[in-house]
């Protein structure tokens, strides 16, 4: 019969080896500048994995202790509960990302009034975290960057276009699709995908042959650009069917330079990681901190200037 | 006169109620009024042509081939929450030695077989050991999954998404295996005879059939073969209707159970190695949500959740309704914001319909 008394000793010595490596961890120096990142970007998402390594390399670089949270899934109660903790250990500065102003509005105000210097990234925008005391924001205004890649296909005299969302329900990437209707200044439909490759690609051929007069499909990040590339491939419109994608992977960046897609914007989000950390530990050494908000992105990476970017991409910084 | 005599012990059964307590039978039915919706609803939208089928037939047999198994695995009274997780696992297990170490995509191949199958075997020792619900423990694997591809992907990689395998995949003898086209003479044959569309640039809208609907089709063959006329198939329903009754009678219930939880590991390597290979890359957060279509393809295929009854059949029409549905809403123009919607409601009155059918043919004994 199964015993539990078994289990128990490895089960010990197991946590023991985790007990002594978190006391490793906090045995840094007492002076060392600590940042603390609570976002609500999973590390799992290829895009926040890009914030992370700016953060991790800037940390390394600069002798900078940092360090990464988020929720599980999309839990704004949760990331509130991680702010609320993180302020409660005093670190010398919390970048946090504010995709929904109600549920983090208190904890973000209760970190400030504690003292603790914030700049939010990516998402919340210029007017909110200077209205909760934030110290500046930084990111890429994603409704913006769509009107940007709108007004580039109009440019190109297209006009049927469709916006394929990999993932509904996330209001970034509906910013995105809206951006870029306003942008080509007509109405564009919102193709309802799923992160699963080979259903986003199939999706992609049923929406195609049931709307053939498609011109340009928009993809809201590398999840559903390499399966719409693929899907183009398989129709034989490869090239014909014009497309272009937020975000970038190595994948999107040859296809870019093979010319089956016009463009990979960019939110540079490896600076959303990076810079936190310097300036965070500028701030605790000599009190100095930019005094204006920092715009990432959009930065559109085209056939010209693709190439150059694709070993970088490999490496998780593009 | 005298009549012919009968064995008292044998139950004449007519073939008509026979039929109708096929656990299979509510989901065929059901398939049969899938197609006739969307048959007056989008059946001149190309949902039918060549391009359309194979369309959706590739998103049925992915998760055909992940529900087989597991259909097998929920007759003899287990879960497998950890499936979804195990596939994003074993891309990465692919990908990884194959980009970075060097390894050849066979040689990755193989090994990932390998672990899975192992931690396969884990999940079934952990259940049948502990006695916990089988609910509880895969439902621990597949946050540890989860969490160790992640961590495993982002130490090695500093990515979460591995790509560059179909480079590597080009020469490899297992390559076609996974991601090619099978029957491509029979399709360029029906092409040339105009039976198969064109494509813009004058192509045939298809050249062969993707090899996971063959994949699927043999996997399925394969679990009925083996629970309708196997030994093992006996052992399957006996552990999953009363398994203290069949330990008595000799059955090895926690043989059978470790088994079948290393073929749910098995098949979800199988669409890995599917989905990695046709893709050309590999992404953590694959086999998202996989765990729960997989259960939903083999309730309505008319498998019973607390076990004991159903058939593998049956989770191929499960699949194949799920496939239709997901792909064929697209062609009738509703907003697929409702596309959940209609998958719940669709489990919801399959087995109703499965429940209600059985009942009848129970009563007509």
């Amino acid at each position: 019969m199964f015993s539990l008394a078994k289990l128990i000793k490895p089960a010990l010595g197991l946590l023991a080896v985790l007990t002594m490596m978190a006391a490793a961890t906090t045995l840094a120096a007492a002076d060392q500048t600590r940042v603390v990142f609570v976002t609500h970007g999973q590390s799992g998402d290829p895009y926040w994995s890009v914030v992370k390594n700016g953060m991790d390399d800037a940390a390394k670089t600069l002798g900078v202790k940092a360090e990464y949270l988020a929720p599980e899934t999309f839990d704004m109660a949760k990331m509130g509960q991680m702010i609320d903790a993180i302020a409660a250990s005093k670190p010398d500065g919390m970048v946090v990302s504010i995709p929904d102003a109600a549920a983090l509005t208190t904890p973000v105000k209760n970190a400030v009034a504690a003292g603790i210097p914030v700049i939010v990234i990516d998402s919340g925008g210029s007017k909110l975290t200077h209205d909760l005391g934030g110290l500046l924001f930084m990111g890429q205004d994603e409704f913006q960057a769509g009107v940007m890649a709108g007004e580039r296909i109009k440019a190109l005299g297209l006009t049927k276009a469709v916006c394929a969302n990999h993932e509904v329900g996330n209001s970034s990437l509906d910013d995105r699709c809206a951006g870029f209707a306003k942008g080509l200044g007509v109405d564009v439909p919102v193709m309802n995908g799923v992160i699963d490759p080979t259903e986003m690609k199939n999706r992609v051929i049923a929406y195609m042959t049931a709307h053939a007069d498609t011109q340009f499909i928009l993809a809201v990040g590398a999840s559903g650009a390499e399966p719409t590339l693929a899907a183009l491939d398989e129709l034989g419109l490869s090239g014909k069917v014009k497309t272009g994608t937020f975000d970038l992977s190595p994948t999107i960046l040859q296809a870019v330079v093979g010319g089956k897609m016009e463009w990979g914007i960019d939110a540079q989000q490896y600076a959303m990681g990076y810079i936190p950390v310097a300036m965070f530990d500028l701030w605790k050494k000599y009190k100095i901190m930019p005094i204006a908000d920092y715009p990432t992105g959009p930065g559109f990476v085209t056939k010209d200037t693709a190439a150059s970017v694709i070993e970088l991409s490999k490496q998780g910084k593009r | 006169m005298v009549s012919e005599i009968r064995d008292e012990r044998v139950r004449s059964v007519s073939r008509l109620s026979r039929l109708l307590s096929r656990p299979e039978l509510g989901a065929a039915a059901g398939t049969v009024l899938v197609f006739v919706f969307f048959a007056i609803t989008a059946g001149s939208t190309g949902l039918f042509s060549a391009k359309g089928i194979v369309n959706f037939l590739e998103v049925s047999a992915q998760l055909g081939i992940l529900a087989a198994p597991v259909a097998l695995l929920m007759i003899a009274g287990e879960f497998d929450l950890s499936v979804g997780s195990m596939i994003g696992f074993a891309g990465i297990l692919i990908a990884i030695p194959a980009v970075f170490w060097g390894w050849p995509i066979w040689l990755s191949l193989l090994f990932t077989f390998a672990v899975c199958g192992g931690i396969g075997a884990l999940n079934g020792l952990a259940v049948v050991r502990t006695g916990l619900p089988s609910f509880i423990v895969t439902l621990g694997s597949l946050f540890m999954l989860r969490g160790l591809t992640l961590g495993l992907t982002r130490g090695i990689s500093g990515r979460t998404q591995v790509s560059g395998v179909h480079e590597l995949a080009q020469n490899d003898p297992l390559n076609s295996l996974f991601s090619g086209q099978v029957f491509t003479g029979l399709i360029a044959w029906l092409a040339d005879l105009g039976l198969i569309g064109k494509r813009a640039d004058g192509m045939p809208s298809i050249s062969g059939i993707p090899v996971s609907i063959v994949w699927w089709i043999v996997l399925t063959l394969a679990c009925t073969w083996l629970l309708t006329r196997s030994r093992f198939g006996n052992w399957i329903f006996a552990a999953g209707g009363e398994a203290n009754a069949a330990r008595n009678l000799g059955v090895p219930v926690a043989r059978t159970k470790i088994t079948l939880f290393v073929m749910t590991a098995l098949a979800a390597a199988l669409f890995a190695a599917i989905q990695v290979l046709v893709t050309g890359s590999a992404d953590t957060l694959r086999g998202t949500q996989k765990e729960f279509e997989a259960i939903i393809a083999v309730v309505i295929g008319g498998t019973l959740l607390t076990g004991g009854y159903g058939s593998a059949i049956g989770a191929m029409f499960g699949a194949l309704i799920f496939g239709v549905v997901q792909m064929g809403i697209f062609y009738t123009g509703i907003d697929t914001d409702w596309f959940k919607l209609f998958m719940g409601a669709m489990m919801v009155i399959a087995v109703l319909f499965n429940s209600y059918v059985r009942n009848r043919a129970m009563r007509s004994r």
